[in-house]
């Protein structure tokens, strides 16, 4: 590492504040809101621009699989879930303030604290990307879990066979 | 790429893209509509709008110069869809007090966005420097990730409108969402094995090979491929499942759900969901041409080919040659209205089907159909690199065929008897039954 | 990307992570707390990510064998991510599942009260 140079306002910065400006603003919202159905709006927002923020790292295979796995499929069954619950009587799902509010926040300040004071003040001077360009083209991507992580490959698409088998069960009134 | 665009800041040269993309759908929504109209009365034995922009010029007006006078203009109702526009925009705006205000005004917004998005990696004619707005290597994985956000317009405006009809359209939207995208996942994917590119510029390139690599006068439309036909069969039940149009509209069944998901928007709001459907139609309709027809050429020949062979044709096949080239984007937008006719075809004939049937053929019929088709690509590869071609594509036809036949097998061993499904016999109500007659004592069998 | 430092992709996957704990921790909807999980998983592929993409462990090596760059090993930290995408969306479907079976058994889905562990 070379020592650290004052860290220059460049386009890719401003960019890339932004996007995480409002991601983390819909993380926040997530939280904070009463309403599940907001929630998940929310978090959908963040998982949408999460993949923005993968385009920005070069990672536009991992980028465009987030938008379909979560936003296009996990956030839908939330979504789905929750219209359902709401369909059995409104009200379910709102919540009032409550006394662990304030800890659980300050709680939260310190960890965010503790850990970033720790870790972030050394990585500033890290300003340079050494990965090459294309190292998430989809081609590099497929080529790497089809050779050297094909076991673990082959292991996650049977929990997702038991995924699948274990949710039907649970989901199926009689068998 | 010339000078005057490459010096313009990427930005700005990004911007023209867009725009030059963005602005035919826009522009073509309103004859996609009038196209609709026009043709499904056509089908249903109509007349349809064909008012609306007849100019008939008086015969005595003291302003209207002379040649005009008397004199009539037919537009064939062409306007309609204009004047539907200004009533839609005129209308009052009605937002009931109940709903759930932030996400019902959203939800609209987040209907249009699928669809202008979906062609961002769509090539509409062969000028690289104008198309498409990003030629990326991910551009078929964009066009499943984007089609997955369209469920979230009709999901949230079902919830905001705090209505339970509204609810249930959106429920079903969702659920007939993630149902279809599989399908239509694994029809790209069968596509994109093929081709062994995400690019759609490169699928698009990959169309313009010899027919089965022995034609080289023909090109090697995807669907002119065994599997590339089923693909393109399931990529296209999909995509009307997708854009919620009839056969599958249950989202918005008029006489289950009183139009379901839009029951509580007016006006303007309801006017972006209409256009955000028509948008997606045609989009849609460009992909389908893009991966499965040949993209923006207007015959499957390859005319490069012939004009090297036989130097001789050189003023027809320059000609024709000239036409493909200069043509595309007219060609590319025939393509679209051809599968929108597809559509609207669809709609005037098929009746909607109810949810199970639904669900079972997306899950039952097509997932395991492309997912067959996966498999038979695959042996197509490997046939076609070890022996040649030819033999690729027999072998395709033989798998597939075996596959099929196996699929259908197993698929009635393990089905339950059809007498299950047997239609039930109706019954009139208030019909007096005959009274059968009394049956004579002495034919009751005797109880053992 | 360049300009923008590591730690900056760092502080917002920490800011998510700790949205997420202190959702997990105050919000009694367990539709709410999966939501939280899913942010802070998400949170974890983001630093993944971030460290795969400036391979900031591995540049003395790097500067040593250039022909690390193109080889699988630096590929790890985007597998990772793929694998824990794959168990999220496995871990939603039963997840919800479940939400669904208590809501069919008790009606009431609330946290606090489901304490029985006997369904």
């Amino acid at each position: 590492m070379e020592t650290s140079a004052p860290l220059a306002i460049t386009p890719e910065l401003l960019l890339f504040g932004g996007i995480a400006t409002a991601a983390a603003m819909a993380a926040v919202g997530v939280v904070a809101f009463n309403n599940a159905v907001r929630s998940a709006l929310c978090l959908v927002i963040n998982f949408f621009l999460l993949a923005f923020i993968y385009f920005t790292l070069q990672a536009e295979t991992l980028g465009i699989i987030q938008i379909v796995v979560y936003t296009g499929a996990i956030m839908v069954l939330f979504l789905f879930v929750i219209m359902l619950l709401n369909l059995g009587g409104s009200g379910l799902l709102q919540q009032k303030g409550d006394k662990r509010m304030p800890v659980a926040i300050a709680l939260g300040v310190v960890l965010f604290g503790l850990i970033a004071s720790q870790l972030l003040p050394g990585l500033m001077s890290v300003t340079k990307p050494l990965a090459p360009d294309n190292f998430g083209a989809p081609q590099n991507v497929g080529r790497a879990l089809f050779t050297q992580y094909v076991i673990p490959f082959e292991a996650v698409s049977v929990l997702l066979l038991v995924g699948i088998v274990g949710s039907i069960l649970l989901a199926k009134r009689r068998i | 790429m010339p000078e005057w665009f490459a010096n313009l800041p990427p930005v700005v040269q990004a911007l023209i893209r867009v725009l030059i993309f963005v602005l035919p759908v826009l522009l073509l929504v309103p004859g996609a509509i009038w196209y609709e109209r026009r043709l499904l009365s056509w089908a249903q034995d109509r007349i349809g709008p064909n008012r609306v922009g007849n100019i008939t010029f008086s015969r005595r007006g003291k302003y209207i110069p002379s040649f005009l006078k008397g004199k009539k203009f037919h537009l064939f109702g062409l306007i309609q869809p204009i004047a539907d526009g200004i009533k839609l925009f005129m209308k009052e705006d009605i937002t009931p007090t109940a709903v759930d205000r932030p996400i019902y005004f959203i939800a609209p917004a987040l209907a249009l966005f699928p669809a202008f998005t979906l062609g961002a990696t769509i090539p509409w004619g062969p000028f690289t420097w104008l198309t498409p707005v990003a030629d990326v290597n991910i551009g078929i994985l964009w066009i499943i990730a984007v089609s997955s956000l369209g469920v979230y317009g009709v999901v949230l405006s079902g919830y905001a409108s705090n209505n339970k009809y509204s609810l249930l359209g959106g429920l079903r939207a969702s659920a007939q969402l993630i149902s279809y995208e599989l399908g239509m996942g694994m029809a790209l994917a069968c596509i994109v094995m093929a081709t062994g590119s995400l690019r759609p510029t490169d699928i698009v390139a990959a169309q313009q090979e010899p027919l089965w690599g022995v034609v080289p006068a023909l090109a090697n439309w995807n669907i002119f491929t065994p599997y590339g036909f089923i693909a393109a069969i399931i990529f296209f039940i999909c995509m009307v499942a997708e854009t919620n149009r009839a056969p599958f509209d249950l989202p918005e069944a008029e006489n289950e759900l009183v139009a379901g998901y839009h029951t509580e928007y007016s006006s303007m709001k309801f006017a972006v969901f209409f256009m955000g459907e028509y948008a997606a139609m045609m989009v849609y309709g460009g992909i389908l041409a893009t991966v499965f027809f040949g993209g923006y050429h207007l015959l499957p020949v390859r005319w490069d080919w012939i004009i090297q062979q036989y130097p001789a044709s050189n003023f027809i096949a320059g000609f024709f040659r000239d036409v493909d080239y200069w043509l595309s984007p007219l060609t590319f937008i025939f393509k679209g209205v051809l599968v929108l006719t597809a559509y609207i075809w669809l709609r005037a004939t098929m009746p909607r089907l109810r949810y199970d049937q639904l669900m079972a053929l997306g899950w039952k019929t097509l997932l395991p159909l492309a997912t067959t088709n996966l498999i038979v690509v695959a042996l197509w590869i490997v046939a076609a690199r070890v022996y040649g071609p030819p033999v690729g594509i027999l072998s395709a036809v033989v798998a597939f065929a075996i596959l099929y036949g196996l699929w259908r097998g197993l698929d009635k061993a393990f089905s339950p008897p059809k007498a299950f499904l047997a239609p039930r016999s109706i019954t009139l109500v208030n019909v007096p039954k005959p009274t059968p007659a009394p049956a004579p004592e002495s034919e009751v069998a005797p109880s053992a | 990307m360049n300009g923008v430092p590591l730690a900056a992709y760092l502080a917002l996957g920490l800011f998510m992570f700790t949205a997420g704990v202190v959702g997990v921790v105050i919000r009694r909807s367990p539709i709410v707390i999966f939501m939280c999980i899913e942010l802070m998983l998400n949170a974890v592929n983001l630093t993944f990510l971030a460290f795969a993409r400036y391979q900031f462990s591995t540049a003395p090596a790097l500067a040593q064998n250039p022909e690390l760059a193109t080889s699988n090993s630096i590929m790890g930290g985007q597998m990772m991510v793929i694998f824990v995408m794959a168990v999220a969306a496995a871990e939603v479907a039963v997840g919800l599942g479940i939400i669904m079976a208590i809501f069919r058994l008790r009606q009431n889905i609330d946290v606090d009260e489901l304490n029985l562990l006997k369904g």
